[in-house]
């Protein structure tokens, strides 16, 4: 008998008599779906928002935002950057990408976190090989909070989907929190109608 | 196999006092952050009966959805691998990467794969693996395994990280600063993730309706893991499996929270198909769990997401860090979990608890941790597996409690003993009690003395 029959088989035979399977409530009733809200959270888990720049001339603000930046790689035609992203053949190429640009498909309340997809990454190591992530988002796309989330149908489009919620953070040792532990050294968030 | 001696195991990690303080105050510290942000939430009692619902629901009818994750993970493009216990799922992930010509392995956290004991394996058969977890990493480097689920080395002091930097990867060993010690890490694995022939994770859920797998991590080193090399591995205990994308909502709402005691973490991502031209394979390990799940009393356990929430409140975990458990699973999770795979080597830790039941009361999927405690000291006092010491003063103490006379007798000589036996006596080595602990005064009646005297004296009842 094949491993995964015999597993299958003794699971079978050991499971308890079934239990049900609760709905679940959304509990957002009352729950805020402002930016303020999306601001307050997104600022507790390490990231800023920055509001956009009143003559919209996007490229201008990052600039001014990372002085020092050399290679800016943008993955929305909102930001020009200076490193096309539809150049990129493999992965590994980003590595020297200081600042990344997305849009973020839509963001939630409670948390300040940011979907993502390969849809709005083009290439996924965007998010990750970057030291910086400069992340656009509707201030109208906002939900409450991950039970609404969660009923995005985007989970079963994507190949690969991720919530981003602030930089990539560590607190190993002895508890001290670091910002930029492997991925993203820091997260930035404009809020930027999304024209179509 | 020899049985772990707990207290005994301990007691070296004890007697280091900075590490011991520190442990005990940083654990302390998570758990009251806990607090805080489940406070936030007024559905968190609800979150945690449905938590504990829908895992019931989906280990009671278990293989039918295991069969339905194959099938939309296969439909989805990855290849669904199954092993029966550690060896096979070992052997499965070597033939993968060594039939892709993979020599270095980047690999985010996973309890299972220390469970199966893979790096070795692995690395005796040529393949380099990097943890790329910060606190797994300064594990792997030191030659010691995880202390605890979520923070690893959570035992260990910058200090010890500065050690074990500076002598693995070459940091200064005078610097002992985090913010550099963690830099230097960061600038040391960078160009592992952009050479690895292979990325692999753990998986914190395996969504049954998608064939999705979800990995929740603070450091970005998963989705480096996964999204740089041709091929990647996901190492699956069967028990993470969910029905429903809608679940994660109730899970990845309490899964920081009770584990670090933040809102979420900074990644939670969710892998379902391949990138163009790589490939995913995804091995679902048995390794005792479909036995487990047989065991009235305790098939609960497999509920368990990981968070290390009941480590983080244990009194007992807190003050014997977790390597003293000489398991791979510690705290009071891993003393349900563990007498399952060896009941005589881990006999001694269903006593390693103070039965407070805060285990209980903090677990997100309401896992009746401590009744299971006490649960397996039945087990192992009925098969005679208690040491020699407790045995004996059991015995004692049950023919004492049987005997009211007796037992009175007793508690009076006890009350006059404690004042007048010799210290070397009352904290002998045969009395564990007595190492840390100063016994109370004892006041001059007791409770059935002065009860009587107010019964004779007709005083209000």
């Amino acid at each position: 008998m094949s491993s995964r029959e015999e597993i299958l088989e003794r699971v079978r035979k050991n499971q308890p008599a079934p239990r049900p399977l609760p709905a679940i409530p959304t509990f957002d009733a009352g729950s805020s779906t402002s930016i303020d809200t999306f601001k307050c959270s997104l600022t507790r888990m390490g990231g800023r928002l920055v509001d956009a720049p009143a003559d919209g001339n996007l490229d201008a603000q990052i600039r001014k935002l990372f002085p020092d930046a050399r290679v800016i790689c943008s993955a929305t035609p909102e930001v020009k950057g200076n490193r096309p992203i539809d150049s990129i053949q493999t992965p590994q190429e980003l590595n020297d990408v200081d600042v990344g640009v997305v849009r973020a498909l839509f963001g939630v309340a409670e948390t300040g976190s940011l979907w993502l997809s390969e849809a709005q990454f083009k290439v996924n190591a965007l998010g990750f090989l970057s030291q910086h992530l400069v992340a656009l988002l509707d201030p109208a796309a906002i939900l409450a909070n991950m039970h609404c989330a969660y009923q995005h149908p985007g989970f079963s489009e994507a190949n690969y989907a991720v919530f981003m919620t602030g930089p990539s953070a560590t607190a190993d040792i002895e508890g001290i929190l670091i910002h930029g532990a492997q991925g993203i050294r820091t997260m930035t968030v404009i809020p930027v109608v999304y024209r179509d | 196999m020899k049985r772990i001696d707990h207290a005994e195991a301990s007691s070296k990690f004890i007697r280091a006092k900075d590490h011991i303080e520190f442990h005990d105050k940083r654990l302390w510290d998570l758990r009251q952050k806990r607090d805080r942000e489940s406070a936030h939430l007024a559905e968190w009692e609800q979150l945690r009966s449905l938590a504990s619902a829908i895992k019931e629901h989906t280990l009671t009818n278990l293989a039918d959805y295991l069969e339905e994750f194959e099938r939309n993970a296969t439909r989805n493009g990855a290849q669904v691998h199954w092993a029966r216990d550690a060896a096979e799922h070992n052997q499965i992930v070597f033939d993968i990467m060594s039939s892709h010509h993979a020599h270095t392995l980047v690999k985010a956290k996973s309890m299972l794969t220390d469970e199966c004991d893979m790096r070795p394996y692995l690395e005796n058969r040529g393949i380099e693996i990097m943890e790329t977890d910060l606190g797994e990493r300064i594990q792997q480097l030191d030659d010691e395994p995880p202390s605890h689920i979520v923070v690893p080395a959570v035992h260990k002091l910058k200090a010890d990280v500065a050690r074990v930097f500076s002598e693995t990867i070459g940091t200064d060993p005078k610097n002992s600063d985090v913010h550099y010690l963690a830099e230097s890490q960061r600038q040391h694995t960078r160009p592992y993730f952009l050479r690895a022939g292979a990325g692999m994770t753990g998986a914190n859920f395996a969504v049954a309706e998608t064939g999705t797998i979800v990995v929740c991590t603070n450091e970005g080193n998963a989705d480096l893991s996964v999204n740089l090399p041709n091929l990647y591995i996901a190492s699956i205990g069967i028990e993470k499996i969910i029905p429903r994308i809608e679940h994660l909502g109730v899970f990845i709402r309490m899964l920081s929270r009770s584990a670090l005691g933040s809102p979420i973490t900074q990644l939670t991502s969710h892998f379902r198909v391949p990138r163009a031209g790589t490939e995913m394979h995804i091995v679902l390990v048995d390794n005792g769990r479909s036995e487990r799940l047989g065991m009235a009393d305790f098939w609960y356990s497999l509920k368990c997401i990981r968070c290390g929430a009941c480590m983080n409140t244990c009194p007992v975990y807190r003050r014997s860090g977790g390597l003293s458990y000489g398991a791979t699973y510690s705290g009071p999770i891993g003393v349900i979990i563990d007498p399952t795979f060896n009941l005589r080597k881990y006999s001694s830790l269903p006593f390693a608890s103070t039965l407070n039941g805060s285990c209980t009361s903090v677990c997100p999927v309401r896992i009746n941790i401590h009744e299971q405690i006490y649960k397996w000291r039945q087990i192992i006092s009925e098969r005679n597996q208690l040491p020699m010491v407790k045995k004996e003063t059991m015995q004692i103490m049950g023919k004492v409690f049987s005997k009211p006379k007796l037992y009175r007798a007793a508690v009076q000589a006890a009350g006059a003993s404690v004042e007048h036996l010799p210290r070397s006596m009352m904290y002998s080595r045969l009395n564990a009690w007595g190492r840390q602990r100063e016994v109370p005064q004892a006041p001059p009646l007791t409770f059935r003395q002065w009860y009587l005297s107010r019964v004779n004296k007709g005083g209000e009842r």
